[in-house]
């Protein structure tokens, strides 16, 4: 109950903990980030979600003072990081979109190495290793090198080194990118804790389900521009009051489409694939004379689901962009 | 207080990583003794030669050990974004850089010693003026370590480094009066041994061993002491413009 007022009703706006305006940064030609501006609140948890070459990572790279933006302002806690990053760093905490910690060093001497770099004492960072290494399921692994760690493992580590610190801001850059589903879910888990703990935390992806299901706030970015910038309630609540279907053929039965807005013109149909049709209505969809007149049609139904409004949904309907289909092309580049 | 934790463990994580491994320790020793080995056989004369080598060979160790070291520790993060870590972290950027070379340097201390104490079973070392000796080693240390930073931010990749390293390495050998002195270099060609801060280093350590310098010693310090800080500043300028961009 608490998290669903907390979604739909956001806190943190009026304490915020990062604030840009009008960032832009070009290379050469290319516009990667357009002018944008948003603030994250203390202990919020922030999606930025576009597509891949949308201007993420390096919205996240000028933010952590990785990269310098030609104009704009950017504030961490209250601190100037386009005109002094290494003010703000030891604020940060950092997880690239590739887990970059030493192959050649174990992951326990790798956490070890992590925390030294912000000047926790070595007594201090062996304690916060092993902690670590437990709340991260990767104890039994602690004294192996990084370099034989499975995806999984190294994507927890990684994340592991970037709160080493107790940093107040954790930026996440795809998180669970390129690797297998229970890893997947830990790390969302783990996300969720470090938010409840109190992190606030910047997480880019390209997965909108793991942006709705972590997030209280999200920034959709296209090509550089945020398009829009909304608590995850209010950008579902348009398509919360229309009502949506999704019904299944054997053997095909797409080609009803046209036949089916005849008869039923209170509804609007849309072709999913072959064996499947979208229903979408303002009112309740009563199913049972759309199945009889499929069958009439000699169309067997396989399936007939409501389908719950999802930002994906909303994604796509504010940038007509598939933004999965990018992120599963994404994934296939990188698996390769 | 916070960065030189993060310096003294950068500068022990490289020692750990990269420095101390099997290969690196042999090659620290294999290389020094061949090339004594070599100049000596090659001088044909007795063991009172030694005393004209081995500044030549502390040198050449001193080169080959540290620019060496640079493609991997700083070319080889770069590529593989672990180097992102160390930029990311609230460290200065010149404070990170002295703590890349620190292993580099105290490599290349260690290598010049190789040399030195094969040459204390062979010959009469008594003469030897230690204390110009020391900073001398320390200062040509740093100053190739620079050198091979400069080659290696200039790169983007370990392979490159180390084909640039020798575009440079090979020609110091002959240009800096390592095993012959620059006065007998050809005249068109001298104006060259005097761009390399190894001429001066060589020269301090053929003062300080032989007694037979052609630059004053003061002088010899301050020129390298000069490029030492260019190499460094120059590097530091185009990480800031190559890699944070």
């Amino acid at each position: 109950m608490v998290a669903q007022i907390s979604k739909t009703m956001p806190t943190h706006e009026n304490n915020p903990l990062i604030e840009v305006s009008e960032l832009t940064k070009r290379f050469d030609d290319v516009i990667a980030v357009d002018g944008i501006g948003f603030t994250v609140g203390k202990g919020e948890l922030f999606g930025f979600l576009g597509p891949n070459g949308a201007g993420k990572t390096t919205t996240i790279n000028i933010l952590t003072g990785l990269a310098r933006p030609d104009s704009g302002a950017i504030r961490i806690s209250g601190l100037d990081i386009s005109r002094n990053p290494k003010a703000a760093q030891h604020l940060i905490g950092i997880v690239p979109d590739e887990s970059n910690l030493y192959p050649e060093l174990t992951g326990f001497d790798n956490l070890c190495f992590c925390a030294s770099l912000y000047g926790v004492q070595k007594s201090e960072g062996i304690v916060r290793a092993k902690e670590l290494l437990e709340q991260f399921d990767l104890k039994e692994a602690a004294h192996r090198k990084f370099a034989g760690y499975s995806k999984g493992m190294k994507r927890k580590l990684t994340i592991a080194a970037g709160i080493i610190h107790h940093p107040e801001i954790l930026f996440l850059d795809e998180p669970t990118t390129g690797i297998d589903v229970a890893s997947a879910r830990q790390i969302r888990h783990l996300i969720a804790e470090l938010q409840r703990a109190g992190t606030t935390v910047f997480l880019t992806t390209h997965y909108i389900e793991e942006a709705e299901r972590l997030c209280e706030r999200i920034a959709f970015l296209v090509k550089g521009q945020i398009v829009r910038v909304d608590s995850v309630a209010n950008l579902l609540q348009p398509i919360q009051e229309r009502k949506a279907m999704l019904i299944s053929f054997l053997n095909g039965g797409s080609d009803l489409c046209d036949k089916l807005a005849v008869t039923f013109p209170d509804y609007e149909f849309q072709t999913i694939s072959f064996e499947q049709v979208r229903v979408e209505s303002a009112d309740i969809i009563n199913i049972g004379p759309l199945i009889r007149f499929i069958e009439e049609q000699g169309t067997q139904v396989t399936e007939a689901r409501r389908l719950k409004p999802s930002l994906e949904e909303v994604f796509v309907r504010i940038t007509g962009i598939e933004l999965n289909s990018v992120g599963r092309e994404k994934e296939k580049a990188k698996g390769s | 207080m916070k960065q030189w934790i993060a310096f003294w463990s950068i500068v022990r994580k490289d020692m750990q990583a990269y420095y101390l491994k099997p290969p690196n320790i042999s090659w620290g020793l294999i290389f020094p003794v061949a090339w004594t080995g070599m100049f000596f056989i090659k001088s044909g004369s007795g063991l009172e030669s030694i005393l004209t080598l081995l500044p030549g060979v502390i040198a050449i160790s001193i080169l080959f050990g540290t620019t060496s070291m640079l493609a991997v520790t700083v070319t080889f993060e770069k590529n593989n974004r672990s180097f992102e870590r160390l930029l990311l972290a609230p460290i200065s950027l010149e404070l990170l850089m002295l703590a890349k070379t620190g292993g580099a340097i105290l490599f290349g201390v260690v290598n010049a010693f190789v040399p030195i104490i094969f040459a204390l079973f062979l010959t009469d070392l008594s003469q030897v003026v230690w204390i110009t000796v020391l900073p001398a080693i320390v200062l040509i240390a740093i100053s190739s370590t620079f050198l091979g930073l400069l080659i290696a931010v200039s790169v983007n990749e370990v392979f490159e480094a180390q084909t640039f390293s020798n575009f440079f390495r090979f020609p110091m050998i002959f240009l800096c009066g390592l095993f012959f002195p620059i006065t007998s270099i050809p005249t068109l060609l001298r104006p060259l041994s005097y761009l390399f801060p190894l001429t001066y280093g060589v020269d301090i350590l053929h003062g300080a061993i032989h007694g037979k310098n052609i630059m004053s010693l003061p002088l010899n310090f301050a020129i390298i002491a000069g490029f030492c800080i260019i190499l460094f500043y120059v590097s530091i300028r185009n990480i800031h413009r190559k890699w944070i961009l």
